[in-house]
C-alpha cells in the first residue's frame, strides 16, 4: 500500500468513527415479535425476586412463545440514574422497568406519560390501598403494579435481652414499647445500664429509629401538594429528637444499616436490637450466620410502618406492551407475591396474597420461629392507608441518615447537625 | 512544452501533497476523534453549566447565566472539596514520588531477579480502583478492621479511619500511594538507566558515596521525568474520585464522608450530577475542574521557565527540505 492510499484509509476511518455514532434507534425497547415469538426485556434492581425464584422461567413455560429478558442491576441507585437517563433520552428502555417506592413519586409527577396505563388490566384489584395510591397519578392513570412492601418490626437478640434482665418472650418484649418509640428507647437505657460485660449496643443505628418513626406516619417530608414540610412536621422533628438523643447517649452502635461495618456487627453480635423490614430478615440471617441461629426473634414494633418497595411499570412505547402487562399482572398476582414470600422473605402488597395461608402462618426457624406472617401482616395492616410520597424522598432519607450519624460518630451537637441537614436538603432540592 | 516535464510537473503536484499533506491525514482521526468525545462535550458542558436543568428532564432548561458560578463560588462546600482534594494530593502525591524514586534507585542496582521486583513493582498498578479500594476499605473498618487489630496489638486505641477527617484523608491517600508507587518507580528506572555510566564512574573516581551519587549525578540525570510524574500526579490527585467514593460506600462516598470529610472535586461533581440530580451545577464543578488544572498548568510552566535556563541550540527533529 502506497503512503497515499493509506491516508486516504486513515481520513476515511476518521470520518466513519464520528458518523458511526449518529445514528440512534428512538423508540425501541429491546422487545418485540419476531416469527409469532414474543420477547419481552425487563430491568431489574437488587433482589426483587423474579429471577432469583424462578418465577421468569416458570412464565415462559407456561407461554411457549414468549421468551423474557431480564437484566437485573445490583445498586438501585446505579439503576434509577440510568433509568433517568433512558427516559430523557427515549432510549436503551427495557419493556418493563422496575421503580422503587422512594422514586415512585419522582417518576408519576415527571414521566407518567412515559409509561402505560395500568389501570384497567385485569385482575389486578388485590393490592393494599395505600400501596396502589403510591403509583396512581392525579387523572387516575396507574403507572406501576405492586411488588413487595416492607412492614417493620423489631428484631432483638433473646440472650443479650436475657444478660440484661430484661424479658425475653416475644409478646412481653413487645409490651415494653407498645405504641409508643419513645419507650423503645427508654428499654435502650434500661438495656445499657442492665449489661454487664462485652460493649454491645442497644440498637444499630439512630438512622434505623429515625425511619421508623416517619415512615408510620402519612406524611414525612412533603405535603400533599408537594411542598416540602419536613421542618414542621411533627412526625420528623419528633423522630429526630428521639432519634439523635438515642445516637448521642451510647444507646447506639453508631453503625448505618447496609453500610460497611454493619454486616461484622451482625457476624459478631455487637447489638441487640435492629428496626427490621420484613425483606431485612434474609439479610440478617444470611450476615449473622448460622452460630447466631435461634437467638434471635421477632417483636411487633411500638407502630406499624412500612419501608421499601417497588412497582414494576410497563413503557408506553414497547412493542410488546399488551404481553408486557399480561406479565407484569401475572408476576404481581397473589399467587406469584406468596411464593416469592416463602422463597425468599420478600412481603406481598396484595392484600389477597396476605391471607393466603404460606404468607399468614408463615413462622421464621431462624428467628425463634417467630410467627412473622402474623407480625409483619399485623404491621402493614397498621400502615396508615394514605402515603405521601415526595419527589426527592429518596435523597431526603439518606440526607437525614447522614445527619444522624453526624452526631453519632462525630460527636457534633444535634443542633448543628439539624443545621447541616437542612442546608443540604435545600441543596438538593433546589 | 515537453511532455516529460509535464509529468514531472504532474508528479511534483502529487509528491507535495503526499510529503505535506500525509502527515495531516495521519493525526486526524485523533483530532475528528477528539473533536467529537473531548471537545464538543466540553463546550456542550459550558452551556449545560449556564443553565439549571435536571437530569430527569434534560430537555427543559432554564437560562440562569453565570448564577451556577457565582453559587459554586459562594458553596462553602465548593472550598471545603477544593481543600480536600489539595490536601489529600498533597499527602498522597509527595510521599508517593519519594518513595517511587528510592524503590527505583535501589531497583537500578543489579539485583537477583530484578525482573521479578520490576513486574511485582507495577502489580498494584495493574489493580483495578475498585479492588484495591474495596480491600483498604475491608483493613481500615472501624470495629473489625486488620489495622485497628494491630494497632490494638500495639495497645493503641482504634481510629475511627472513615469519621476522623484527617485519619480518612490518611487512609485515602494510602490507596492512592499503594496503586502508583511502583508506577512511577518504573518511570523512574527507566529514566535513570539512560543516565551514562561514565557519569557515575567519574564521580566514584572523585570519591563520591553513593548518596551523593544519588543526589548529584541521579536526580539532575533525570529531572525532567521527574518533572513528568509530578504534572501526572497533579493531574491525578485533581481528579481523584474512585479511592473515596469506594472508601465510603453507599451515600457516605458520594458526599465523602457524613460530614463531607474527604468529598473531593470529583465528588462534589458526581453529588450534585448524580445524587442530586442538579446537571447544571454538576457541569458548573466540571468546569471549575478544568480551569483549575490549566491555572495548576501554567503556573507550573512559568516555575519550569524560571527554574531552567536556556539550554542552548537544540537539534531540531525536521524533515530537511529535500524535495
Amino acid at each position: 500500500m502506497t503512503r497515499r492510499s493509506l491516508a486516504a484509509v486513515a481520513a476515511v476511518a476518521a470520518l466513519g468513527l464520528v458518523a458511526a455514532c449518529g445514528g440512534s434507534d428512538a423508540g425501541n425497547t429491546g422487545g418485540g415479535v419476531k416469527d409469532g415469538k414474543v420477547t419481552i426485556t425487563m430491568g431489574l434492581y437488587g433482589v426483587m425476586g423474579f429471577k432469583e425464584t424462578g418465577l421468569l422461567e416458570k412464565y415462559e413455560k407456561e407461554h411457549p412463545n414468549v421468551t423474557i429478558k431480564a437484566e437485573v442491576a445490583g445498586d438501585e441507585q446505579t439503576y434509577y440514574t440510568a433509568l433517568q437517563t433512558h427516559l430523557t433520552a427515549g432510549s436503551g428502555l427495557k419493556d418493563i422497568q422496575g421503580i422503587e417506592v422512594l422514586r415512585a413519586k419522582e417518576i408519576v409527577d415527571t414521566r407518567a406519560d412515559k409509561f402505560a396505563d395500568l389501570s384497567k388490566v385485569a385482575g389486578t384489584g388485590h393490592f393494599l390501598p395505600w400501596k396502589q395510591n403510591q403509583v396512581t397519578a392525579a387523572d387516575k392513570k396507574v403507572i406501576g403494579l405492586g411488588t413487595d412492601i416492607g412492614p417493620m418490626a423489631v428484631c432483638y437478640r433473646k440472650d443479650m435481652f436475657a444478660k440484661a434482665g430484661l424479658p425475653t418472650d416475644r409478646e412481653k418484649v413487645a409490651e415494653l414499647w407498645a405504641g409508643d418509640w419513645s419507650k423503645y428507647v427508654d428499654v435502650g437505657r434500661k438495656f445499657k445500664s442492665g449489661f454487664k460485660g462485652d460493649r454491645v449496643a442497644f440498637t444499630d443505628s439512630a438512622s434505623g429509629l429515625f425511619n421508623a418513626m416517619i415512615y408510620g406516619s402519612s406524611q414525612q417530608f412533603y405535603d400533599t401538594e408537594g411542598k416540602l414540610i419536613y421542618k414542621d412536621n411533627p412526625v420528623v422533628t419528633d423522630a429526630w429528637k428521639l432519634a439523635s438523643d438515642a445516637g448521642s447517649s451510647g444507646l447506639t452502635a453508631k453503625l448505618r444499616q447496609f453500610q460497611p461495618g454493619w454486616d461484622p456487627g451482625l457476624a459478631n453480635s455487637t447489638f441487640a436490637t435492629t428496626v427490621c423490614p420484613a425483606w431485612m430478615l434474609a439479610h440478617i440471617s444470611e450476615k449473622a450466620g448460622p452460630q447466631n441461629k435461634g437467638k434471635w426473634d421477632v417483636a411487633k414494633a411500638p407502630k406499624g410502618a412500612n419501608w421499601g418497595g417497588s412497582f414494576l411499570g410497563v413503557m408506553e412505547q414497547s412493542p410488546v406492551k399488551e404481553e408486557a402487562k399480561k406479565l407484569v399482572a401475572w408476576l404481581t398476582a397473589p399467587e406469584q407475591q406468596a411464593y416469592i414470600f416463602e422463597k425468599l422473605g420478600n412481603f406481598p402488597s396484595s392484600e389477597k396474597a396476605l391471607k393466603a395461608p404460606e404468607v399468614a402462618d408463615a413462622k421464621s426457624e431462624y428467628f425463634s420461629g417467630a410467627p412473622i406472617g402474623e407480625i409483619f401482616g399485623d404491621a402493614a395492616l397498621e400502615i396508615p392507608d394514605k402515603q405521601v410520597l415526595g419527589r426527592k424522598d429518596g435523597t431526603i432519607k439518606d440526607i437525614f441518615s447522614q445527619g444522624l450519624s453526624l452526631i453519632e460518630a462525630q460527636g457534633k451537637s444535634p443542633d448543628a447537625a439539624w443545621k447541616d441537614t437542612e442546608e443540604r436538603i435545600k441543596k438538593a432540592t433546589g | 512544452m515537453p511532455v516529460a516535464l509535464q509529468t514531472f510537473r504532474r508528479r511534483t503536484f502529487w509528491h507535495r501533497l503526499d510529503v505535506r499533506g500525509a502527515p495531516y491525514a495521519f493525526v486526524a482521526p485523533f483530532f475528528v476523534v477528539f473533536a467529537a468525545f473531548s471537545f464538543y462535550p466540553l463546550l456542550y458542558t459550558a452551556w449545560i453549566s449556564l443553565h439549571r436543568v435536571e437530569l430527569s428532564s434534560m430537555d427543559l432548561m432554564e437560562w440562569v447565566g453565570f448564577d451556577n458560578y457565582v453559587a459554586l463560588w459562594e458553596d462553602e462546600r465548593f472550598w471545603n472539596a477544593l481543600a480536600n482534594t489539595f490536601t489529600l494530593g498533597v499527602v498522597s502525591t509527595v510521599p508517593q514520588l519519594l518513595m517511587a524514586l528510592g524503590l527505583a534507585h535501589l531497583l537500578h542496582y543489579r539485583l537477583r531477579g530484578s525482573v521479578f521486583f520490576r513486574v511485582a513493582a507495577l502489580t498494584p498498578y495493574a489493580t483495578s480502583v475498585g479492588a484495591a479500594a474495596l480491600v483498604f476499605t475491608m483493613l481500615f473498618e472501624r470495629d473489625f478492621g486488620m489495622i485497628n487489630w494491630l494497632l490494638g496489638l500495639v495497645g493503641l486505641d482504634p481510629v475511627n479511619w472513615e469519621n476522623d477527617k484527617w485519619a480518612a484523608q490518611l487512609a485515602i491517600s494510602s490507596i492512592v500511594i499503594w496503586r502508583w508507587t511502583g508506577y512511577n518507580a518504573l518511570l523512574y528506572l527507566a529514566a535513570m538507566q539512560a543516565v551514562p555510566a561514565e557519569r557515575y564512574e567519574a564521580a566514584a573516581l572523585d570519591g563520591a558515596s553513593r548518596w551523593q551519587q544519588f543526589r548529584m549525578v541521579t536526580i539532575p540525570g533525570i529531572r525532567s521525568t521527574v518533572v513528568f510524574t509530578i504534572v501526572l500526579s497533579t493531574i491525578g490527585a485533581t481528579q481523584l474520585f474512585g479511592e473515596p467514593l469506594i472508601f465510603g460506600q453507599g451515600p457516605n462516598g458520594i458526599t465523602g464522608g457524613a460530614d463531607n470529610q474527604y468529598q473531593t472535586l470529583g465528588l462534589l461533581l458526581y453529588e450534585e450530577g448524580w445524587k442530586n440530580y442538579q446537571m447544571g451545577r454538576a457541569a458548573t464543578v466540571a468546569w471549575a475542574m478544568f480551569l483549575l488544572l490549566v491555572l495548576v498548568f501554567v503556573v507550573q510552566r512559568a516555575v519550569r521557565r524560571l527554574a531552567s535556563r536556556p539550554a542552548g541550540a537544540r537539534p531540531v527533529l525536521s524533515r530537511s527540505g529535500q524535495s
